[in-house]
């Protein structure tokens, strides 16, 4: 979440609770609401760590407010993150490790693994339709990432097959 | 208890034609309960067309038995079967199938006409179905002068029509863009809540994804047949993890 903070706050300087809202509102239904003391705690070791810093705001009959800046150091951080390439997905997946070692224990045979593996695929496929349907079309961020969560978990089906097909 | 819908008894078939015979579905035992949404799956090759088409008749059984609604199928002749299509079974195929030289209109109102409806409850239907697949505007277009989605939503109404027993479906999203397919999915999915039973071949998982049951086949054998769980967590973070 460091990122995604410091990326706002190059917008505009904000408090925490501004955070949580900007996130919210960015990526609309389809994002975990953000934990307020996650946010808090993060922005505690960005300071720490000299990528932003905080102004305090007096506010009258309550406790002081921070607010947050970006500062020199964290938007030469945020320009490598934005710049350099990311990581996709690798195949380190913990199903395929139980596919290969579980049988050797005589616990489970491979073709009970994968069938138990399809079902649950597709019961989080339903969750994520579900999810589409709720969601307003013009939404246009949080349509996308349910999408692209389907999409992977399409291939995700598609290799289970592979793995039917060739090692059950 | 409900009787089944649909049932087979250890179904084969065998294509005999060319120089090895191929042993397409072998013994194949499967109960459809009224209402239920079955998703078939598995690789190319693994005899889910094959059993589907059976299903409905449009393929010879080699051995074994179908029941239609409590009644032996297998043992009837082609046009008997072409009867008891008109009247219990709905087809959609990947490829539309429709009517080239006939409006939408006709194109859903004729099997309905073919089963024995009056013009008029033919007419009603038409009108409900097309209305409800957001067609009506293009009732009195032909298919070619439909997009991919909306002929296949043409198909769907066209299928719907008899208010069959049972919907076949083989890869009916299989020619259509992601947009197109929403549109069918939110059709399925609304059919299969008012109590149509629904059996489909599928490769996308997203179709598959709003069936209750999903039978997977290998080498023409069920090597699973089970239900799928609905969460309905209910929260979004719960279903996407955004680190």
């Amino acid at each position: 979440m460091r990122l995604h903070l410091l990326a706002l706050l190059a917008k505009e300087p904000a408090h925490g609770y501004e955070l949580k809202q900007a996130l919210e509102q960015t990526f609309g239904s389809a994002y975990p609401s953000p934990n307020i003391g996650q946010i808090y705690v993060t922005l505690g070791r960005l300071e720490k760590d000299g990528l932003i810093r905080a102004v305090d705001v007096e506010q009258s009959n309550r406790p002081n407010k921070k607010v947050y800046y970006l500062t020199a150091k964290g938007r030469d951080v945020l320009t490598l993150w934005v710049d350099e390439p990311t990581e996709g997905p690798r195949v380190r997946d913990e199903f395929f490790m139980k596919l290969v070692l579980a049988p050797l224990t005589g616990i489970a045979d491979r073709m009970a693994l994968i069938n138990r593996q399809r079902r649950h695929y597709l019961s989080l496929m339903g969750d994520l339709n579900a999810l589409l349907d709720e969601t307003e079309p013009d939404d246009r961020v949080a349509t996308l990432l349910i999408e692209g969560a389907m999409l992977h978990l399409q291939a995700d089906l598609e290799w289970l097959e592979r793995c039917q097909e060739d090692l059950a | 208890m409900t009787h089944a819908v649909l049932k087979t008894v250890n179904l084969v078939k065998v294509y005999s034609g060319g120089a090895v015979p191929v042993h397409a579905v072998r013994g194949v035992d499967l109960v459809v309960e009224p209402g239920e949404f079955i998703a078939v799956m598995g690789p190319s090759g693994s005899g889910k067309s094959t059993l589907v088409h059976m299903l409905g008749g449009l393929d010879a059984r080699t051995s074994g038995e179908i029941w239609v609604d409590g009644k032996r199928a297998d043992t009837l002749s082609e046009s008997a079967w072409a009867l008891l299509r008109r009247k219990k079974i709905g087809f959609v195929f990947q490829f539309f199938n429709l009517v080239a030289n006939m409006t939408v209109t006709d194109n859903v109102e004729l099997p309905a006409l073919l089963g024995g409806a009056s013009p008029r409850v033919a007419r009603e239907r038409r009108e409900h179905l097309l209305g409800a697949l957001n067609l009506t505007d293009r009732a009195d277009a032909s298919p070619a002068q439909l997009s991919g989605g909306e002929q296949q939503r043409v198909a769907l109404a066209r299928a719907l029509a008899n208010e069959p027993s049972v919907l076949l479906a083989d890869e009916p999203t299989g020619n259509l863009d992601s947009r197109n397919t929403r549109d069918v999915l939110r059709l399925l999915s609304k059919v299969h809540k008012d109590g149509q039973t629904i059996i489909m071949v599928t490769h996308d998982a997203r179709v598959a994804g709003l069936a209750d049951r999903v039978i997977c086949l290998l080498d023409g054998e069920i090597v699973d047949d089970g239900r799928i769980a609905r969460r309905r967590t209910g929260t979004a973070g719960a279903v996407i993890d955004l680190r």
